[in-house]
């Protein structure tokens, strides 16, 4: 399997990344040949391996319910770009 | 319209009751100002990582059990990509492939009295996520303004089959499930603060056809009526579609309440693509066997369970014990009635909490929980009708006193109004007497084999009488009498 230039572009619209005509073609590359590693490991016999969602054969900690987070709205505020009435401004966004 | 059938499958957003957020010590009261209950974890500032909350883990799996559903042992928290400046992290933390709960299902009646019947219906899975923040689009020179509160607070997501084919059959599946989280206490139900919100997958297809149509999902419904009313539209604009020889595209659609119509708000070419991938910042979560086994034991009796009580214990149709474990507080408030007015008088009690007490409360728009008339009034007032001191007439003069607080008691309504029964025989009889005499041509009528004439002179012996003569009294007195 190999990408198309398409698809790169859609792939870079979806993480909201800004490439030019020319790294566009230079990130398929890079991308095919990752597609070119996962092919071969793909060739490896997994039947009966159960798939593995964390390198760390752990499983989660959970945490009481109990709230631990104190109001800090105004030492956040503080670095963000605009603010009012207690919102976080952000440009216009309407679905 | 009948050569086509329905197919309604429906996703629940249910907000779980626990007072931090799911992977953040930050509180989930509702209506704070505006970000001060989002901390550094809601607010995605690098280096912040996720720590699952118990308790919401905790109701995952309690619903798990109330549904029959098998609570995975292993499930996998994953991430959701999307831009939107109410997601600050850039994606939501969901689950994907390995859900905490895998199927189960909903045992639900559709319709009332004689029309009533039951339906099961299947749920495919229920899943841990996080809910978004808030964007308020009113004008901020221009700009949106974001309020992170809400960012991070748990939710279940609960996916039914396909299963249901009208949409009296989605609503009454959306009430069976918004009472079914209530009643387990993993969710308050409160519609208007959103914290149970239903999206309706509909589609069209011929009466007899295997195959699914093409649906459309609409997003977004936070009450019964705006559920109902969204489907209905759809339904009608779908077959209309198809009728006229266009197909049917998949899409997202917003239902505006004001002109009752859906809209596009996304075709399939614009759906979102969301390279979903398991969180590396999560672990696997572990439920062990014993911990499943512990909230089982914490489990209150459950609507279906208490259902099969009512009808095997107090003798109640499967109709009456289904619409009485409708919600935890009717049930309770039944449970009590029947405590003190016995379970031989388990129907009367089923009648007056479902018709009588139900007519009352909708036609003053009050809930259980605020009526006037508490259980142990009503019962009182049942274990009058009972023992015959009263009939079923004036126990609605009695009720009605009780609801406008003319007295604490049944006993003390009655005594005051005088209400009671007259059982005396002879004060019957005479009563009956004068009516015999004041309506000769009634009588002349009955003995003519008039039926009708009979019920005429019941009546004037009732109203002679105040209502107070017990009713089945008087209809052997006369019938003794004429027929002398």
């Amino acid at each position: 399997m190999s990408l198309t230039l398409e698809q790169v572009q859609r792939i870079a619209h979806l993480a909201r990344i800004e490439v030019s005509e020319s790294e566009a073609l230079t990130t398929q590359g890079h991308l095919n040949g990752i597609f070119e590693l996962i092919e071969q490991m793909q060739a490896v016999d997994t039947r009966g391996v159960e798939p593995m969602a964390h390198a760390q054969d752990v499983s989660q900690r959970l945490r009481d319910d109990i709230v631990s987070e104190a109001d800090r709205r105004a030492a956040f505020q503080a670095v963000a770009p605009e603010t009012e009435a207690g919102l976080y401004l952000v440009p216009k966004v309407i679905e | 319209m009948n050569q086509w059938e329905v197919v309604i499958g429906i996703e629940t957003h249910a907000q779980l009751a626990t007072v931090t957020k799911i992977f953040s010590g930050a509180s989930t009261a509702f209506g704070a100002e505006p970000n001060t209950q989002a901390c550094a974890v809601d607010l995605a500032l690098p280096g912040v990582l996720p720590v699952l909350n118990k308790k919401a883990v905790e109701c995952a799996i309690r619903f798990g059990l109330a549904i029959g559903a098998e609570v995975a042992q292993k499930s996998v928290f994953a991430r959701k990509n999307y831009f939107y400046p109410d997601l600050p992290k850039g994606y939501q933390i969901s689950q994907m492939d390995l859900p905490v709960v895998v199927g189960g299902n909903i045992t639900l009646q559709v319709g009332q009295g004689d029309k009533a019947y039951e339906k099961v219906v299947r749920l495919t899975r229920a899943h841990l996520e996080e809910d978004a923040g808030k964007s308020l689009h009113e004008d901020f020179h221009g700009k949106s303004g974001i309020d992170l509160n809400r960012a991070g607070t748990p939710l279940l997501e609960i996916v039914s089959e396909p299963d249901m084919r009208s949409s009296d059959e989605a609503v009454a599946y959306a009430k069976s499930l918004h009472a079914l989280v209530r009643w387990i206490g993993i969710c308050d139900g409160n519609m208007q603060e959103g914290s149970f919100r239903c999206d309706a997958n509909v589609s069209v297809r011929p009466k007899g056809q295997a195959e699914f149509g093409t649906r459309r999902e609409i997003k977004n419904l936070n009450s019964f009526r705006f559920l109902k009313e969204a489907i209905d539209f759809e339904v009608q604009w779908q077959i209309n579609e198809i009728e006229e020889g266009r197909k049917i595209q998949q899409a997202t659609v917003l239902f505006d309440p004001d002109s009752g119509e859906t809209r596009m708000m996304r075709s399939k070419e614009d759906a979102h693509d969301y390279r979903y991938f398991p969180d590396p910042d999560l672990l696997p979560l572990v439920i062990s066997p014993d911990w499943i086994a512990r909230v089982k034991g914490e489990l209150p009796e459950l609507p279906g369970q208490m259902r099969e009580r009512f009808v095997h214990e107090l003798g109640l149709s499967t109709y009456d014990a289904t619409t009485l474990t409708a919600s935890q507080e009717m049930a309770a408030y039944f449970e009590a009635a029947v405590a003190i007015a016995g379970k031989a008088n388990a129907k009367p009690c089923a009648n007056w909490v479902m018709v009588d007490l139900a007519a009352r409360l909708n036609k003053d728009g009050k809930e259980l929980a605020e009526s006037p008339v508490a259980a142990p009034q009503l019962a009182g007032l049942i274990l009058r009708i009972a023992d015959n001191t009263i009939s079923n007439n004036i126990a609605k003069k009695v009720f009605e006193a009780l609801w406008n607080g003319e007295g604490t008691t049944a006993d003390e309504v009655i005594e005051k109004q005088g209400l009671k029964q007259i059982t005396d025989s002879s004060a019957i009889e005479a009563l009956v007497d004068e009516v015999l005499a004041a309506n000769q041509g009634n009588v002349a009528e009955f003995k003519a084999g008039k039926e009708k004439a009979f019920n005429a002179l019941v009546g004037q012996v009732m109203k002679a009488a105040k209502g107070k003569a017990n009713p089945q009294q008087v209809n052997d007195l006369l019938r003794a009498k004429l027929a002398g």
